[in-house]
């Protein structure tokens, strides 16, 4: 028994990897998607060549225990992505 | 913004059907993670239906399982926001989410999972890992070390 929210993109609710063309990586709870864009809540993200952990440790610690929520609300236009896929599917 | 309290209270009485003792302020948390000696189940409950709705029915099959925690307790996120931050605090290192599961031996977290790897997964799956990790981290005495 849940809540649940039909008229949203399957992704709805569940914790997403999104690849971007560009430097930025983002893993955050998918709120809805579509042609247009992804857009995720409480995301963090990954940006190649900056201080910080790199990608795959990024990805390897977000995958073991998921990700602090720096940003509320972020809008990744659909022409960016370049892959979303479930956090969950990352082995640990 | 919390849910109404009877939308909730089967999402409570899921878990407290099952033993599972519901912490509804700081104090009662700190009280239950004061006790250090033994196994124990914490679990961060959640309205979501994207993952609770099969971590419950999940925690209470492994519940049942021949190897289980000696203790079990819950807090509410989203619905007792002061207990389920004092709980967080206990893991403070781990990104909150909700739910989440974490398992503690002799007062120190041994296993977590987090709500990504609940998410998509139906209970039985949830209770078959949560049932492997009871084995591993669970199934000799809580005076010796745990396994690795």
């Amino acid at each position: 028994m849940g809540t649940f929210h039909h008229d949203r993109s399957p992704l709805h609710g569940i914790t997403v990897v999104v690849e971007t063309c560009g430097p930025e990586l983002y893993v955050g709870r998918c709120d809805d998607e579509d042609e247009r864009q992804v857009v995720l809540l409480d995301a963090d993200v990954h940006r190649e060549a900056e201080a910080g952990p790199a990608r795959a440790e990024f990805l390897r610690r977000a995958a073991e225990v998921g990700v602090w929520g720096k940003l509320r609300r972020v809008v990744i236009p659909r022409s960016q992505v370049t892959e979303v896929r479930r956090l969950g599917e990352l082995e640990v | 913004m919390p849910y109404p309290p009877l939308l909730v209270k089967p999402m409570r009485e899921e878990l407290t059907s099952a033993g599972v003792k519901e912490l509804l302020t700081p104090a009662e948390v700190d009280a239950w993670m004061a006790q250090k000696s033994g196994t124990a189940i914490l679990v961060v409950n959640s309205v979501c239906g994207c993952a609770a709705g099969s971590a419950r029915p999940g925690i209470r099959q492994a519940l049942a399982h021949e190897v289980r925690p000696d203790r079990a307790a819950s807090v509410f996120a989203g619905q007792d926001l002061e207990a389920t931050a004092r709980a967080r605090g206990h893991f403070a290192d781990i990104p909150p989410s909700s739910p989440s599961i974490a398992l503690f031996r002799n007062g120190e977290l041994v296993y977590f999972v987090p709500r990504h790897r609940i998410e998509g997964r139906d209970a039985a799956a949830v209770a078959q890992d949560l049932a492997a990790a009871f084995d591993r981290f669970f199934a000799v005495p809580a005076s010796s070390p745990a396994a690795g």
